[in-house]
């Protein structure tokens, strides 16, 4: 699934690197810890988070992942949308809270395997 | 592969270029076209070692040696120093503050994280004096 049909099927709002939605997803993952999503993503996952801060950049780019989904409006702080540009993430807020999303994708048929 | 070396400066409290070190590292990596796996393997202990260094410490230096034999990663610290490593090797135990925990560090899961990663790992801590992660990935299977 292409990063793009993650975003129509949400509603997502999607803050920067709007050129890498062709990206593929290979799965999701849901977590606030960011050693955990270090140990436990593989590279094309979406992360949902409700971290906003510019070191969630720093993990998906070493994790390879497709992109990130902040979870209830969240805003993300100007340097995390500076750094993700840079780095062709993209970050991507939903007004769901993440039980839904997981839910959502899940049911598209993403998996965390 | 040639060998490649060099050297990361990295300081305490700065979450603004926390990171920037292990990014940089796996850029390198990738451009000597060094394998996928092994490369993900090292930016995973890379960054767990750099978050400890911001999160805990006042600076550290990040040492790395690539060969092509194996990737060393060194990384020192000038403290506080680890009172117990065996319990800081445990998963989950961790000292970090709530404010640093709300942020998504500090979750106990960093050291577990680079031993899982690393095919050797070596550290030494003198509490008050600083510590120093010795960490190596093989490239070539033994």
């Amino acid at each position: 699934m292409k990063l793009q049909e993650v975003v129509d099927s949400l509603s997502l709002v999607v803050k920067t690197a709007t050129a890498n939605l062709t990206k593929e997803v290979t799965g999701g993952y849901v977590s606030d810890l960011l050693s955990d999503v270090m140990a436990n993503t593989k590279d094309g996952y979406v992360w949902i988070t409700l971290q906003t801060h510019q070191n969630i950049v720093a993990v998906a780019t070493l994790k390879e992942l497709s992109g990130i989904i902040l979870v209830n409006n969240r805003a993300p702080d100007a340097d995390t949308l500076k750094k993700a540009e840079e780095e062709g993430i993209p970050i991507m807020v939903s007004s769901l809270p993440a039980f839904e999303i997981a839910g959502i994708l899940y049911n598209l048929g993403l998996r965390c395997r | 592969m040639e060998t490649t070396e060099g050297v990361f400066f990295i300081t305490g409290k700065d979450f603004a270029n926390a990171g920037v070190a292990s990014c940089e590292l796996k850029s390198i990596l990738e451009k000597i076209g060094v394998d996928r796996g092994i490369v993900r393997r090292t930016a995973i202990s890379a960054f767990e070692a750099e978050m400890n260094v911001v999160i805990y410490t006042p600076a550290g230096m990040m040492r790395y040696k690539v060969t092509p034999d194996y990737i060393k990663i060194v990384v020192e610290d000038v403290g506080p120093g680890i009172e117990n490593i065996d319990l800081a090797m445990t998963e989950g135990y961790s000292t970090a503050t709530d404010e640093i925990r709300s942020l998504g560090f500090g979750s106990g899961m960093g050291l577990p994280n680079i031993k899982k990663n690393t095919d050797e790992l070596k550290i030494l801590s003198i509490p008050g004096i600083g510590t120093t992660l010795e960490m190596v990935i093989n490239i070539k299977k033994e």
